[in-house]
């Protein structure tokens, strides 16, 4: 089999190339998949040793064994880029998952989300990660389990609080400059420079930075900037579990594109290519209508929306309509939340049969009349901020106790106590003075959630 | 060039990946469940204190429901009203679930593990290590006092005996000893052959007999009763960890004494008042039938809600004594209503009197579940301490 996918896949290569894909070169290789599943666990190949993988992978496994769920493919961007393809997978499924992981490839190496990512993590996350496992592994070996276990912890929790648009290697907080250099510009400085002001207006010292100046959403990075008593080898471990985050936003937050652009181009190289013979391409199809479906077969209606189906839809939408060309300026320059915002129209909201839903108070669940801006949004809102509560870091005190706050007015109601308080342990272990988190219950008071240092 | 094609498949030419050597997931997992074992332990004392392990029989195991250990991230309070974006048939109105058709599945999975649940089997065995480890309890001291038990043990070689013990290791290093001088003779002769030699040694005693003495009088309620008997589980599970052998003992009293067996021991139900010193007397009754002081190691614990009949108070003292003169320890526990912790009662007096005469005893108030662990380390603290 190997040489006739060889075959193919050179030849789906040059096909690819021809049609104006543009990758990085990819390793294939092929895993038991036992490793499949880990992979889709830890979300990249070798990652850092953590319990609550563990959690997950035992679901996965529960998963797999009652079969619910099969993995083809995974694969990461990078230069080369990396595809692992299950050892149980047919011919006829590879072909197709080669093509898929072509999409992928040019998808990564071209979407400025992607592009973004890619250049601050160095293309080539999966080694870094690996580096980023073998450091926590010395780690382990000179602090012992137990302590490395509990950065971890803080920082496994804090993983989607990261600040995306900062850079990677993100400098500490430039200090306040002497004098009035920091003030506003503008008529305020102006003002501030009229003659006669001088005497009134001098302070005799600047006033000490207000740490954070702004409230800060990279928690991982404040951290582990700014923790008063933390050790360099925990604030290692939270910049590392950092830059991961900063792989796995882009992942996360164009999704739909991804997976449709994959889609869309597996699908359109399979029908292009004439070297396949009929029948292969009849199974490789197949195997393409049972991903790239609304809803489980069987299932009249999902409370959940295929990305794959969704994305496969939409670019084949956009390619008739305003064709190839613009299809590769749109996967260059878009993510999930202006693509579906841009292209999701009501007629092919309409064709998808999209809806919304809304539970009431007895938890009865009913498909609700919406406009396709509720549509858009209920499709999206799951993804701001990797689908976390918005956290901020709000000050720090002269005793270098810690406040957070989260932003309720945005998220549209408060945070879950029990939970709360235990990631504030959590971050008690690192920060090592008492953490505080201000954010609102039930009725829409101010609720205060205080936790000693551990 | 080469660099800047894909490869295929470059691994299956290279043999076998490092992936088929490791399983990362299941490191992580029996990480997780180490973790679960040490919650499992912290909370032991509460957790089973309702387990009902006694009378079974085998192998004993206590079964503990646990969930999976969830790894807290900030989230929104629950609330009763989601929405979200669904497809496929329905129109405005529809219906699509129902509180009570919820099932797994649905939702996003992400932190939902917390629902699920597995079961711990613990043994009997290992919760008492884990118990002695968590309540820092000492071992106990046997008792000292020359040596009782006779035994074979292997102790040296001879030319001469049976097949069995024929150490060949040594016959073939006497076989090469002899060769080394003798440089014609043959590869192995029967003046080669040595055989283990037994010879009889005695042994410390290691065998215990432990009494377990209760009040069955109708003023020992069920709850009583079964303070009583968590407790006396326990020490029997601790007494077990050190002695190869140990023979419980189960006394009933009222007015009147009885020897049970196990089950009905703690079945058995009187009614009238209360003679303690029937039950101490029975205790030595037993023991200068059966258990010879100088060979056994005895326990003597006795469960009662502390009322005893005034005029019995002497010739309890006077038995009392006598037992303490074999035991190694007597420990007393009086149910008490939950919260009180003295003891003021008739027969704690009696236990009192024997700790200020220097015996080694001790006494225990039991109000709750969760105060068996309490009287358990008291108990062994003090009975490790008394012998030292």
């Amino acid at each position: 089999m190997a040489d006739t996918l060889q075959g193919y896949a050179t030849k789906l290569e040059a096909l690819a190339r021809s049609q104006g894909l543009d990758y990085y070169p990819v390793h294939f290789e092929e895993v038991p998949s036992s490793f499949m599943m880990e992979v889709a666990v830890y979300g990249l190949p070798v990652r850092m040793p953590h319990w609550s993988f563990g959690v997950r992978y035992i679901h996965q496994l529960i998963q797999h064994q009652m079969g619910h769920s099969r993995l083809f493919e995974v694969v990461f961007p990078g230069n080369p880029g990396r595809a692992y393809l299950a050892r149980n997978n047919s011919l006829q499924e590879n072909t197709l998952v080669t093509a898929h992981v072509l999409g992928h490839a040019d998808f990564s190496k071209n979407n400025a989300l992607f592009r973004r990512s890619q250049e601050q993590v160095g293309y080539r996350i999966v080694e870094q990660a690996a580096a980023h496992a073998r450091r926590i592994g010395e780690a382990i070996e000179t602090h012992g389990e137990q302590r490395v276990e509990q950065v971890l912890d803080a920082a496994l929790a804090l993983e989607a609080h990261i600040d995306t648009f900062a850079d990677l290697n993100r400098p500490r907080y430039a200090p306040r400059a002497k004098g009035k250099a920091a003030a506003v510009p503008g008529f305020q400085s102006r003002f501030d420079e009229l003659p006669g002001e001088e005497d009134r207006d001098k302070p005799a010292e600047p006033a000490p930075m207000q740490l954070p100046p702004n409230p800060e959403r990279d928690l991982l990075w404040f951290i582990a900037k700014y923790a008063p008593e933390m050790q360099d080898w925990e604030r290692d471990i939270f910049l590392a579990v950092r830059e991961e985050s900063f792989y796995f936003y882009p992942v996360f937050a164009s999704q739909i594109m991804n997976e449709g652009w994959a889609s869309y181009w597996h699908a359109r190289l399979l029908r292009e290519a004439d070297f396949l013979p009929q029948n292969e391409y009849l199974d490789a199809i197949k195997t393409h209508s049972d991903v790239v479906r609304p809803h489980a077969a069987g299932q009249q209606a999902a409370l959940a929306v295929n990305p794959y189906h969704l994305g496969f839809v939409m670019w084949e939408k956009i390619v008739e309509a305003d064709g190839l060309k613009k299809a590769f300026q749109i996967r260059a320059e878009d993510d999930d939340f202006s693509f579906v915002r841009n292209y999701l129209t009501e007629d092919l909201a309409e064709e998808l049969e999209l809806f919304r839903y809304e539970s009431g108070k007895d938890g009865t669940i009913r498909v609700v009349d919406s406009g396709i801006h509720d549509i858009r949004e209920a499709i999206l809102a799951p993804k701001y901020n990797f689908g976390a509560p918005q956290v901020f870091a709000k000050h720090v005190a002269v005793d270098g106790s810690l406040d957070l706050v989260h932003e309720h007015e945005t998220d549209g109601r408060g945070l879950d106590v029990q939970r709360t308080e235990r990631v504030l342990d959590y971050i008690g272990q690192v920060w090592r003075r008492p953490v505080r988190l201000t954010t609102v219950d039930g009725e829409g008071n101010e609720k205060v959630i205080s936790r000693e240092a551990a | 060039m080469a660099n800047d094609q894909s490869s295929f498949l470059e691994q299956r030419r290279q043999g076998k990946g490092w992936y088929d050597l490791f399983s990362r997931g299941a490191r992580d997992w029996l990480r997780h469940n180490e973790k679960v074992q040490d919650a499992v332990r912290q909370n032991l004392p509460e957790l089973i204190s309702g387990a009902d392990i006694l009378g079974q029989g085998g192998e004993r195991t206590v079964k503990v429901p646990v969930r999976f250990l969830e790894h807290f991230r900030f989230r929104l309070a629950d609330s009763n009203e989601r929405s979200g974006a669904g497809q496929g048939q329905g129109k405005p109105g529809d219906v699509l679930a129902r509180p009570a058709q919820q099932g797994p599945g649905k939702g996003k999975g992400g932190n939902d593990e917390g629902g699920y649940q597995f079961v711990l089997e613990l043994k009997v065995d290992d919760i008492v290590e884990w118990l002695w480890e968590e309540l820092k309890l000492p071992n106990l001291t046997m008792k000292t006092g020359g040596l009782r038990e006779e035994d074979y043990v292997r102790e040296g070689w001879n030319r001469r005996g049976v097949r069995s013990r024929l150490d060949r290791r040594r016959s073939v290093k006497e076989a090469i000893k002899r060769r080394a001088i003798q440089t014609d003779g043959p590869p192995f002769s029967d003046e080669d052959l040595r055989y283990r030699q037994l010879v009889v040694r005695r042994q410390p005693a290691t065998e215990a007999v432990v009494f377990f003495a209760m009040d069955v009088s109708s003023s020992m309620t069920e709850r009583d009763r079964r303070l009583a008997k968590t407790f006396f589980f326990w020490v029997v599970q601790g007494l077990r960890r050190q002695y190869t052998r140990i023979e419980p003992v189960f006394v009933a009293h009222t007015v009147e004494a009885w020897e049970f067996n196990e089950e009905e021991f703690f079945q058995v139900q009187g009614s009238g008042g209360t003679v303690a010193s029937t039950a101490f007397g029975k205790v030595a009754e037993i023991i200068d039938e059966r258990f010879d002081p100088s060979r056994f190691n005895i326990y003597v614990f006795y469960a009662s809600d502390g009322a005893n009949f005034r005029h019995d108070r002497e010739s309890a003292a006077n038995v009392l004594t006598q037992v303490a003169g074999h035991a190694n320890y007597m420990g007393y526990v009086e149910t008490v209503p939950s919260g009180q912790h003295s003891l003021t009662s008739e027969t704690a007096a009696l236990f009192q009197g024997l700790m200020e005469a220097g015996a080694p005893a001790g006494r225990y108030a039991l109000s709750t579940p969760e105060s068996v662990w309490e009287a358990i380390r008291t108990f062994f603290t003090s009975q490790a301490t008394a012998e030292d």
